[in-house]
């Protein structure tokens, strides 16, 4: 055996430049012929696919934006009809132009319109700080304090020369992050406690926390809302009457706080009894246990299913249309009640969609990013 | 005030447990109707009428752009604003859905319901609901597309028939097709909407509701005039404002906010002209409507002016009609005066 030594030119053959890999085998076109066209069958349904993604695509694209009307004068929307019913169908976005602030806001005073605009400014505000970790603090909930009495001050009015305005003209986005921020936020509360209940030693307490949570479970929303705003008023004395919208956040709180403490359970019970016998080997007391070593474990174990239940909470808030509150989806199918935007129900709903989704995929990002932040731990 | 919070926990509690004992609704719901005191004079204090209006319904109630609303129904909490206050501005709308709109009147949460409701016994009794006159008469009736020539509902024999479930329209198309000996298929599709969209498409050869809504949804059709409402009207449907029992005075006086509309329009007192016949008109029966004598405001509880604050805001029965329903393509037919053939609206007396 001979050494050849490495660096050297084989036979004279003059040493060979450094090559690509083929192209075939790496990079983007490889991904896709080992992906979308591996065999006939995947070439034809990539194929198949693409063409029908890229038709519709280019429709819609049509419809939306090159057909679309995006303004009418004086409810005129004749030209609308017609585009509708031709060859090339176009959106009618003139209906959000005509309606969007009704769809936003509901029935509120119309030169007041300011205030519940400024209302869903703070509340998307208090939820960014809300999430950046390094508000934190103690004062947070000092700053969520004024700020949902700012709100309710610029709801209703009635002081500081703002105009008294009646919870039934309420209406629009607002109802919709009121529902849903106050029903989270006193309901998240509420499920800890319950679900500490539920594991609690004292039979009394468990069998009250089991029964509230499996009666609640067992009712579907509609009924819980049904009952707050059509049966509860006949308990009532004559007279008396609870304001409609805190009956259906009554409903709303109770019912999400049920879902929730069954998360919270099962954040409980995830963490391995190790945890509870350590803690009270140290010497600390129920709450402080509670406080310092569970629930920091518990509830970062179970963030996934939370934001789950917190969107879909944010969403079931538009059942209160069945008693006659006008959030944003009820306002937005008021909007095309009117018989001239009779039948533009598809721009309405796109357009209360894009803004549902807004909320909702801003949960669902930041949720992702909290829960890889708390469990780096993990990933060592 | 702090057992506030306890009691609703407790009751959402029950309530769930209650809510299969639903038969127990009827019974709890004439408890309110006992009490005597009057709301006339409830509303005078409170300053406002507190009115409940349809959550949206195209001509009779729905909000504008900016958030106002407007229709039929509308208008009536208008006209009973004018007559109490002299202004017809002093309304608050409660929007109120089918299921929650006798509970809301029961319990007192509005003072009166113009909410497109129909005169039936068992409301009138049961619930313990009173109403205040009819001023809207309505019935079912069918929509086909003018292409098809059909000009009578007997016509339809073998059609196949658009209808939404559930509501008494079914049953009415029924019991009447049987009495008729007509033959029909029935398409059965529970939202409005795709109701309306599988005749428009030609699965149904008609479509069947109340008579005002085929003209609504006639009206919003590309091309109104390809569709015709047929002329048979199969069921009753008379709508009115509704009270609750417990104050025969302010009961009293809706229905004569009904009365006084119609009549104005009998009279010729237009909201243009109202001043001027209060003023001139030398028609005795004129004269006691418009509060000139006869001191009929005062047996009502009402300053002595109240029709012409009502008339000055809303115009008459006609006007109101035309504003709102003429626009969607309803004709007066039976929501005529009674001097006009087939016209039923009639006004009883002022003396």
């Amino acid at each position: 055996m001979s050494d050849i030594p490495l660096n050297t030119s084989v036979a004279g053959v003059p040493e060979a430049a450094p090559r690509q890999p083929p192209a075939l085998t790496t990079g983007p076109i490889a991904w896709f012929r080992a992906n979308l066209f591996s065999s006939w069958l995947n070439t034809a349904v990539t194929l198949v696919l693409a063409y029908f993604i890229v038709r519709y695509a280019i429709s819609f694209v049509d419809w939306a934006f090159i057909n679309a009307i995006w303004s009418v004068d004086n409810n005129q929307t004749q030209a609308c009809r017609a585009l509708k019913n031709s060859a090339t169908p176009g959106a009618c976005w003139a209906v959000i132009t005509e309606k969007h602030r009704f769809i936003l806001f509901g029935t509120y005073p119309y030169e007041e319109h300011w205030r519940p605009a400024l209302v869903c400014l703070l509340f998307t505000a208090l939820y960014v700080v809300s999430a950046m970790r390094r508000f934190w603090r103690w004062e947070l909930a000092v700053v969520w304090a004024v700020t949902l009495t700012a709100i309710g001050i610029l709801m209703w009015g009635g002081v500081f020369g703002l105009s008294y305005v009646p919870q039934e003209r309420w209406g629009g986005l607002p109802i919709t992050l009121i529902l849903a921020t106050f029903g989270l936020a006193f309901a998240f509360p509420l499920a800890i406690l319950v679900a500490l209940g539920r594991r609690s030693s004292m039979p009394a307490i468990r069998v009250l926390c089991i029964a509230y949570v499996e009666l609640i479970r067992g009712v579907p929303l509609i009924s819980l809302l049904f009952m707050a705003s059509v049966m509860f008023p006949l308990f009532l004395p004559e007279g008396l009457n609870i304001d409609k919208l805190l009956r259906a956040q009554v409903a709303v709180i109770l019912f999400a706080g049920a879902y929730l403490a069954e998360v919270v359970r099962g954040g409980l019970q995830a963490l391995p009894k190790g945890q509870y016998e350590a803690a009270e080997a140290l010497g600390l007391s129920y709450w402080q246990k509670t406080g310092f070593i569970i629930l920091p474990q518990a509830l970062r174990l179970v963030i996934p299913p939370l934001v789950n239940t917190f969107i879909g909470f944010f969403k079931d808030t538009s059942l209160v249309l069945i008693i006659g509150i006008f959030d944003l989806l009820t306002a937005g199918k008021t909007a095309i009640v009117e018989p001239a935007w009779q039948g533009f129900g598809v721009e309405v709903y796109i357009a209360i969609s894009v803004i549902y989704f807004i909320y909702c995929f801003a949960m669902s990002r930041y949720s992702q990013n909290l829960e890889a932040e708390l469990n780096r731990h993990r990933n060592r | 005030m702090t057992m506030q919070p306890l009691r609703r926990t407790t009751f959402g509690l029950l309530g769930a447990v209650a809510i299969t004992a639903l038969g127990a609704l009827p019974a709890a719901a004439q408890a309110p109707a006992a009490g005597g005191a009057s709301i006339l004079d409830a509303i005078k204090a409170r300053g406002t009428l507190v009115c409940g209006v349809n959550t949206g319904l195209a001509g009779f109630a729905q909000p504008d752009s900016q958030g106002v609303w407007r229709g039929f129904d509308v208008e009536y909490c208008r006209a009973i604003s004018a007559a109490i206050f002299g202004d017809p501005n002093k309304v608050r709308y409660v929007p109120t859905t089918a299921q929650s709109r006798f509970t809301a009147l029961q319990s007192g949460e509005v003072d009166v319901l113009a909410r497109n409701t129909t005169w039936t016994l068992s409301r009138d009794t049961s619930l313990g609901l009173d109403f205040g006159g009819v001023n809207f008469y309505d019935g079912q009736g069918f929509m086909v597309k003018t292409s098809t020539g059909v000009k009578t509902a007997k016509e339809l024999n073998g059609a196949t028939i658009c209808v939404q479930p559930g509501t008494t329209t079914e049953q009415n198309l029924t019991d009447w097709a049987r009495a008729n000996n007509v033959q029909f298929t029935p398409v059965v599709i529970e939202r409005l909407e795709e109701l309306v969209s599988a005749y428009a498409s030609g699965r149904c050869d008609a479509y069947t509701t109340d008579v005002s809504g085929l003209a609504a949804t006639r009206s919003s059709q590309p091309n109104p005039a390809e569709h015709t409402i047929l002329p048979d009207v199969i069921s009753k449907e008379p709508l009115g404002p509704l009270l609750r029992h417990g104050d025969q005075r302010f009961a009293d006086l809706v229905r004569w906010v009904h009365y006084a509309l119609v009549a104005a329009e009998e009279f010729g007192i237009t909201q243009a002209n109202v001043a001027q016949m209060a003023a001139n008109d030398t028609r005795p029966e004129v004269q006691r409507m418009l509060g000139k004598n006869g001191g009929l405001g005062q047996m009502l509880g009402v300053p002595n002016e109240w029709a012409v604050n009502v008339i000055r805001a809303t115009g008459n029965y006609g006007e109101i009609f035309a504003r709102h329903l003429q626009p969607i393509g309803i004709q007066r037919g039976p929501n005529a005066l009674w001097t006009t053939p087939g016209g039923q609206q009639y006004a009883m007396p002022f003396r």
